[in-house]
């Protein structure tokens, strides 16, 4: 008796999580079809957790409208996706921010993915649900430059365009590739920096995160290939520790630096949890040492200031809004046709101007937003508040 | 006779062979960096290693009953990120209300999982794999997204873990909260009833229902105290590094498990000590603080950590053989 009680309890509750799924589904469905209520509509998608729930039920809503588009051909209703890493990371949800500001601004729907795991499995997954519900475009930040290609073409010969920002896939599943910031421009800002702070002689050290980090070890070899400049021959790059992005591991790295190099000058950690963990130590520890680097101006603000106290006078980043804004308007101009994503097209991307595409490193194209942005002691007051 | 057998019995141990393997690592990394054991060193290796050393304390208790929590991590994560977001919302808050806030809430997922691990006759774990996903979700989603970054915190509760009120000017107060922890579970462990009752549970279950000890109840207290624990830790961590991110303390589980098992707690249950479960942290602390010393390459030092995690788990239990072939020779005469 006591049991069958609880099972039935216990499937009370099942049902209950379930429907609850399909609510919070059912909200950020209805963004498709109408006018999107965009912080709503973003919410719903990340309470939607439970995707494993999400095709069965969304895929047959959604369904229905897209054979109406097929039926009333291509003047039917366009939207456009953008389908990030992983939920829980504010980075992301600001490259969200400024892509629905420009559609919202446009007139035109969007629909936000945000996976619960940062893994190409739960990309896929959502990718083909897309496929599924007749977008006209998807924006995608690739766990995997790789894996996610099956998905990606088959998703491109349905007529969809596909354009990746932040973390490119490769040049096979792309139109095109929005890239935040050329390699070769952060590597000569960083060491601008590094030289700069160090007044152009002494020892300084890189803290990475991992050392597998396709974007961390291009940034470092661009600065190596800059500092063979002879304007930075008073340099030396005593060493590139490796954080692996936990506070434990970057703080230990950090802390044996500093041992093993008491004439130090600079740390240049270009990765965020990185020169969060250095800058937290460097100021406990009163050291002497100076810190740049790429880091998220929030978490950073504590540690900018141009005095002593502070460990970092000042750091950079792009700006992940308008990334978001440059990738909305690459994806209108990929499905109105004025672009192909072809090397040497341009076009104009509202306040952010004029944009070349050009031949990419993997072979594929990309546009590039623009030098990273530098967050000095006197503009962190305003950024600290924005990402 | 009496000190043959002292004698014996010190060489035997698993304990000792564990401070031995310790004393030549030091020796070593010593003898390659002479900065190593200086006092400031040994301060900045047990204030960044102090989470690890309580959670392998409760992930002891866990294992010593046969069970095992690989949900430590994502408990850390949300304690962390709700007493977290508590403080960045009620700025005026002292830092001890927080650390109430995630030691509740850490000692609530705990019991939670001690209740569908003994009442649910779920296998721990699958039950902590599923506790792991829930409550790592639950981190993202009552932090909306969000982190709470170092601004947002208050002065009192970022210095908590810089300054030495609780050591009365000469310690660290995460150094002397683990070293009160650490006492406490050892008094616990050896002289308590509820203590003993733990391994008694942990090496025959059924012998200690049918002598009267309420199993499910010893489960379920020994996953709540690993929760109370990891919900300290989860304050200590955003303390310390004075952040609070929905993903933090990911893979932290497998560090706190490997503490446990150098330090010969065994994973059958009912086999460890409080000593052992100290010296096994301090050996991951010092692999993790002493290889970025000795200039070994970037590329190496996470094979040589699993490596020295081998040798000193193999060093254990030959040295427990030999104590138990020693124990059965007795018995033998």
């Amino acid at each position: 008796m006591k049991k069958k009680l609880l099972s039935a309890i216990l499937c009370a509750a099942m049902l209950a999580s379930v429907l609850a799924g399909c609510g919070g589904n059912g909200g950020s469905g209805s963004s498709t079809g109408g006018d999107a209520n965009a912080p709503a509509a973003d919410e719903g998608g990340a309470d939607a957790g439970d995707d494993a729930q999400a095709p069965s039920d969304a895929g047959d809503d959604a369904q229905a409208p897209s054979d109406a588009g097929e039926t009333s051909g291509d003047s039917g209703e366009t939207s456009y996706a953008i389908l990030v890493k992983s939920a829980g990371n504010p980075y992301n949800k600001k490259m969200i921010e400024g892509f629905q500001e420009v559609m919202d601004a446009q007139g035109a729907t969007c629909v936000v993915k945000e996976p619960e795991e940062a893994s190409a499995e739960a990309q896929i997954k959502m990718i083909n649900e897309l496929v599924a519900q007749g977008i006209s475009s998807i924006a995608i930040a690739g766990n995997d430059a790789d894996a996610l290609q099956p998905a990606l073409e088959q998703a491109m010969n349905q007529g969809i365009k596909v354009c990746c920002m932040d973390s490119a896939v490769n040049a096979d599943s792309r139109q095109l590739f929005v890239n935040q910031a050329g390699i070769e421009i952060i590597g000569e800002t960083l060491m601008e920096a590094v030289y700069d702070i160090t007044g152009g002689e002494g020892q300084w050290a890189i803290l990475s995160a991992t050392s597998q980090a396709t974007n961390q070890n291009a940034w470092i070899d661009a600065m190596k290939q800059v500092m063979e400049d002879e304007k930075y021959a008073g340099l030396e790059l005593v060493e590139v520790a490796y954080g692996d992005d936990e506070y434990q591991k970057s703080v230990d790295q950090t802390q044996a630096l500093l041992t093993n190099y008491p004439d130090l000058k600079v740390i240049c950690a270009p990765t965020t949890v990185g020169i969060m963990a250095a800058a937290k130590v460097l100021q406990d520890e009163n050291s002497s040492v100076k810190l740049t680097g790429l880091g998220l101006p929030s978490e950073m603000a504590d540690y900018i200031g141009a005095d002593d106290t502070h460990s970092c006078p000042y750091m950079y980043l792009w700006n992940p809004i308008d990334i978001g804004r440059l990738t909305a308007y690459v994806s209108l101009a990929l499905v109105d046709g004025s672009i192909t994503g072809a090397s040497g097209e341009t076009f104009t991307a509202g306040d952010l101007g004029e944009y070349t595409i050009s031949e990419a490193a993997d072979g594929g194209t990309e546009v590039v937003l623009g030098p990273p942005f530098a967050f000095t002691p006197d503009n962190i007051e305003e950024w600290k508040n924005v990402y | 006779m009496k000190k043959k057998f002292s004698l014996k019995s010190i060489t035997s141990s698993r304990e000792t062979s564990l401070v031995i393997v310790l004393i030549l690592l030091c020796a070593f990394v010593q003898f390659r960096n002479s900065a190593f054991l200086t006092p400031g060193m040994i301060e900045n290796l047990f204030k960044n290693y102090a989470v690890t050393m309580i959670m392998a304390l409760g992930m002891m208790c866990v294992l010593l009953i046969g069970g095992i929590d690989i949900a430590v991590g994502s408990t850390l994560g949300f304690s962390g990120m709700c007493a977290s977001l508590f403080l960045r919302d009620h700025t005026q808050m002292p830092a001890i209300v927080i650390f109430l806030i995630s030691i509740a809430v850490g000692t609530i997922c705990g019991t939670l999982i001690g209740l569908v691990i003994s009442y649910g006759k779920v296998p721990p774990i699958i039950a902590t794999l599923g506790g792991m996903y829930v409550f790592r979700g639950l981190a993202y989603l009552v932090a909306k997204n969000e982190w709470v970054s170092a601004y947002q915190f208050t002065d009192g509760y970022k210095d908590f873990a810089q300054s030495k009120y609780l050591g009365f000017g000469l310690v660290n107060n995460l150094i002397i909260i683990t070293i009160l922890i650490y006492i406490l579970f050892f008094i616990f462990f050896k002289w308590t009833t509820l203590g003993r009752k733990i391994y008694a549970v942990g090496s025959n279950a059924e012998a200690a229902e049918v002598s009267g000890i309420k199993i499910h109840r010893i489960k379920i207290m020994c996953y709540a105290i690993l929760g109370f624990l990891t919900g300290l830790c989860g304050a200590i961590y955003t303390s310390l590094y004075a952040s609070a991110q929905g993903d933090m303390g990911t893979g932290l589980e497998m560090d706190v498990i490997a503490a446990c098992v150098v330090g010969g707690v065994s994973l059958n249950g009912g086999r460890g000590s409080v000593v052992g479960v100290f010296l096994g942290a301090l050996t991951m602390a010092i692999v993790g603080r002493a290889l970025p010393l000795i200039g070994v390459s970037q590329f190496w030092q996470t094979a040589i950590k699993g490596l020295i995690i081998i040798v000193a788990v193999i060093l254990n239990v030959l040295a427990q053989r030999a104590m138990d072939k020693n124990n059965l020779k007795g018995r033998e005469m």
